[in-house]
């Protein structure tokens, strides 16, 4: 009895409730004729989808940035990387490989004049970081369209030129980790399993970075940065490391993303991206400076479960097709709730 | 100077906060036209004293206060500070609560401001009225003469010297046709010592209108000067209620610092020894608000413990903060007679120095983080220690196990009150929290320590306990320490020398068995050369 206690005050109300939630919605899937089958492989997929952006959170709530709103601008170096990568006619492991390794110098080098940008507007940084993601993504609108990309499957075939709005990777890298190891049972499930190994291995390694001695100063700089700097912690050194690293991993989630997906979609897409991650993880428990793996994975897959879940049961239960409306409303929702029970720490 | 009775008497006041008493049965009275000089230390009571007299709500909030305050022999209780104003008690305050962006006259009369009305009233009511500027001028001139010193009506307050802003506050509390008691908390501690002597002529002419003023300061020789009556407050206690006739500098200094029971030195007898020089400080200026250094020269030996004293805002805690990178420093420091950098946190601490700051919520903790963090942290970051390599050495990564074994050890050593190492350092009391500070600091293994304000918060049974801990840390190591604290008694029982810090600069050191009076006078302003001429007055 006490453990169960303890148990539901370590893991928190709001997530039990919104776990019972979404075991309701599994429970009335079939009454609707929704395929309980399709509809875990969807969660799954979803998971690994949005895996790396809840993660990348992380550094930042960690060294006190708040939350990373400006995801976008990893996005967008991890949108210029598979460009890179689709243009020069990488295939599969090197697609998906060279995608990766070419949008992390952009990455750093963004993170970093982003990194510059939030150490000079302290304590507004989630502001700051909601327009810099905005105007980043509408600077790259105008990019897209005049960057000399040439591969006959990016550019629009009326133009001859500027890249389209989605670009099949269909035969690049197009479900590399999905199809790693991956187990089929029956039609319509597939268990992705490369793709979860590489979240889980990616969150494996944040969870070391943050026990080594530059973790530790970054939560230290994130908990009290005077107290860091008493014992000799640049703050702002640390910060930048965090906003960094968060753009990184905002890159390579993007071109993780894109190979389950089977697309990269350029211009507004990237708008609203970093939202479900910021609702992933506050649902997962994190407030805005502690964030565990725990926090990333829980919120992950509690938020992609809800997404996936409430807009199918929705929609077949109304038989009409709404679940984009839906979806909207209760993935905003989430947010609002959420941020609305963000809990500050102690001064 | 009235003969009718007291205008206000505070009876019998008592006051404590969460059982550490603050004010203990203070008692005095005052007449109408009198002007009563409160003196004492920092942490005296005299700003608890005033928060009652003017029913700030902290006091309420913290459970209120035993004792009556009446005036004209009625017993009055305030709920708030607006119902003390309506009371007719004005109180100038330490900071200036002022708006840069009006002028004089608008400041003085700010929400009494004179009205016409105007064709909206009809309408909507009072509050559609028009000021009348006229008015208000004529107003603000009459009080500035009331003061009796030269104020530009037009001026806006962010174009005035300090002292102007000192006066137009006076201005605005006596503009109150009601004002009849007026308090002034450090009127003077910002003024240059002219703009001082006009301000003391103002007090004057107000007392012989009939206003009482209490009047509290530092420096002692505006209140043997300006005041009729003193009354010092030491450690909560009303020690002195006296006439100011007859009574020198040097007697309210030795009041406000001596203390009934004689202190015992710890280490009496014991003859002490120290090795050569290993910290030298030359022309140190220190840019820390409200504790400014302006230039303070001078040497430590090792082993030994020096202490800095004197008034709050006179720059004794720049000291250590500056050495230590915190605050923008100049100046030369030399340890082991190399040279240190400053404004450089992390040179500070590699090259051997440790500092355990006076702000121990603000500074000294990681409030949400473990103690096993908060002991370690440092060591950590500054010496590589307590972490192990993983994976071959591909990664080195916190060592958990040994941050505890050293938590554990430092919670044994020191006796802190905890549930366990993990514990949150928030969770923890005062005293125990600047045990946790202490041990940060002994983790490091400093050659140099510097300890600022060990005792500040927390109650007495833990002073004792922290003191001791510094002072056999000292012993058993033979690691040096710098010591700034603002209680007297304690520097006096563990230091070899105490200095004195007063405006920015070192009044003088003493050995702490020097005479209280002595430390009193270095504290006032008044070293060797001040206090001849203040003695034949």
């Amino acid at each position: 009895m006490r453990s169960a206690k303890q148990f539901v005050t370590d893991f928190g109300w709001p997530r039990i409730i919104i776990f019972i939630f979404l075991v309701l919605l599994f429970v009335a899937a079939p009454f609707f004729r929704v395929r309980i089958d399709a509809s875990i492989s969807d969660v799954l997929n979803r998971f690994g989808q949005n895996g790396l952006f809840v993660l990348a959170m992380v550094p930042m709530i960690q060294a006190g940035c708040g939350l990373n709103f400006g995801l976008s601008l990893g996005i967008i170096a991890g949108l210029i990387g598979s460009t890179l990568s689709v243009q020069f006619g990488l295939l599969g492991v090197f697609g998906f490989f060279g995608a990766v390794g070419l949008s992390v110098p952009f990455a750093v080098f963004f993170g970093w004049l982003y990194g510059l940008l939030l150490n000079k507007v302290k304590g507004e940084e989630m502001t700051i970081a909601m327009y810099v993601g905005f105007a980043s993504v509408m600077f790259m609108c105008i990019m897209w369209l005049i960057l000399p990309f040439n591969g006959p499957t990016m550019i629009w075939g009326y133009a001859g030129k500027g890249l389209r709005t989605t670009i099949t990777i269909e035969g690049f890298y197009r479900h590399f980790l999905n199809d790693f190891l991956a187990v089929r049972i029956g039609d319509s499930f597939v268990f992705p399993t490369g793709m979860l190994l590489f979240v889980g291995f990616c969150a494996f390694l944040m969870w070391l970075f943050l026990r080594t001695k530059t973790g530790t100063a970054m939560t230290a700089v994130g908990s009290n940065p005077d107290y860091a700097r008493a014992s000799g912690i640049s703050a702002d050194k640390m910060r930048t490391i965090s906003v960094i690293i968060s753009t990184v991993l905002g890159a390579a989630g993007i071109i993780v993303y894109q190979q389950s997906y089977g697309f990269i979609q350029l211009y507004t897409a990237p708008l609203a991206m970093p939202f479900a991650a910021v609702a992933a993880i506050l649902i997962g428990g994190a407030s805005v400076n502690k964030a565990s793996m725990v926090n990333v994975l829980v919120g992950a897959f509690l938020f992609q479960g809800l997404l996936t879940m409430t807009p199918s049961v929705i929609n077949s239960a109304l038989q009409t097709d709404i679940s984009e409306v839906v979806r909207i409303i209760v993935s905003n929702g989430i947010i609002i709730y959420a941020l609305t029970r963000k809990t500050k720490v102690t001064k | 100077m009235g003969q009718q009775g007291p205008l206000l008497s505070i009876d019998h006041i008592s006051k404590e906060f969460y059982g550490n008493v603050v004010l203990n049965d203070v008692s005095f009275e005052l007449k109408a036209g009198e002007i009563l000089g409160l003196v004492g230390e920092n942490g005296a009571g005299k700003t608890t004293l005033m928060h009652i007299l003017f029913g700030m709500p902290v006091i309420a909030d913290t459970g209120g206060f035993k004792g009556r305050i009446c005036i004209d022999g009625q017993e009055v209780s305030f709920s708030s500070p607006f119902d003390a104003l309506d009371a007719g008690i004005g109180m100038v305050h330490q900071e200036f609560s002022l708006i840069p962006g009006f002028t004089t006259t608008e400041n003085i009369v700010l929400n009494r401001e004179s009205m016409k009305p105007s064709i909206l009233n009809d309408v909507f009511g009072d509050r559609m009225s028009i000021l009348d500027r006229q008015d208000m001028k004529k107003r603000a001139e009459a009080a500035i003469e009331k003061l009796g010193v030269k104020l530009d009506p037009d001026m806006l307050v962010s174009e005035m010297p300090v002292g102007h802003k000192q006066f137009t506050e006076i201005a605005r509390e006596i503009t109150r046709s009601k004002t009849r008691i007026l308090v002034l908390d450090e009127p003077t501690a910002v003024l240059a010592e002219s703009e001082a002597e006009v301000l003391l002529k103002a007090l004057r002419k107000l007392a012989s209108l009939g206003i009482a003023i209490i009047f509290i300061s530092h420096r002692l020789h505006e209140v043997t000067e300006v005041a009729d009556r003193v009354v010092v407050l030491r450690d909560g206690i009303a020690i002195k209620d006296t006439p100011v006739a007859g009574v020198s500098v040097r007697d309210i200094a030795s009041w406000m610092v001596g203390r009934s029971v004689a202190t015992e030195r710890v280490s009496e007898g014991e003859a002490r020894e120290f090795g050569p020089e290993i910290l030298s400080v030359e022309h140190l200026w220190v840019d820390m608000p409200g504790e400014t250094v302006r230039d303070v020269s001078f040497s430590v030996r090792k082993g030994e413990i020096l202490g800095f004293g004197g008034l709050a805002g006179q720059g004794k805690l720049g000291i250590p903060n500056g050495i230590m990178g915190l605050f923008q420093a100049g100046g030369v420091v030399r340890l082991h007679g190399k040279d240190v950098p400053l404004n450089e946190p992390r040179t500070a601490l590699e090259i051997g120095m440790a500092f355990v700051s006076e702000d121990r919520r603000g500074v000294g903790l990681l409030l949400d983080e473990s103690l096993k963090w908060n002991i370690a942290f440092t060591a950590m970051q500054i010496q590589g220690k307590y972490l192990k390599t993983i994976l071959g050495g591909l990664f080195r990564i916190r060592d958990e196990a040994e941050m505890r074994k050293l938590t554990e050890e430092y919670i044994a050593m020191l006796d802190v009150k905890c549930t366990s190492p993990s514990q949150k350092a928030k969770e923890l009391s005062g005293g125990n929290q600047q045990k946790i500070c202490l041990a940060k600091a002994f983790a490091v293994k400093p050659d140099l320590l510097f300890v600022s304000e060990p005792t500040r918060g927390i109650d007495v049974g833990a002073k004792k306990l922290v003191l001791d801990t510094i002072h056999r840390y000292n012993r058993d190591y033979g690691t040096t320490i710098v010591m700034v604290s603002s209680e007297l008694e304690e520097l006096r029982s563990i230091c070899d020398r105490i200095a004195i810090v007063d405006e920015g600069k070192i009044a003088g050191i003493l050995p702490p068995t020097a005479e209280l009076p002595e430390f009193g006078l270095l504290m006032s302003g008044l070293g060797a050369n001040g206090s001849q001429e203040d003695l034949s007055a």
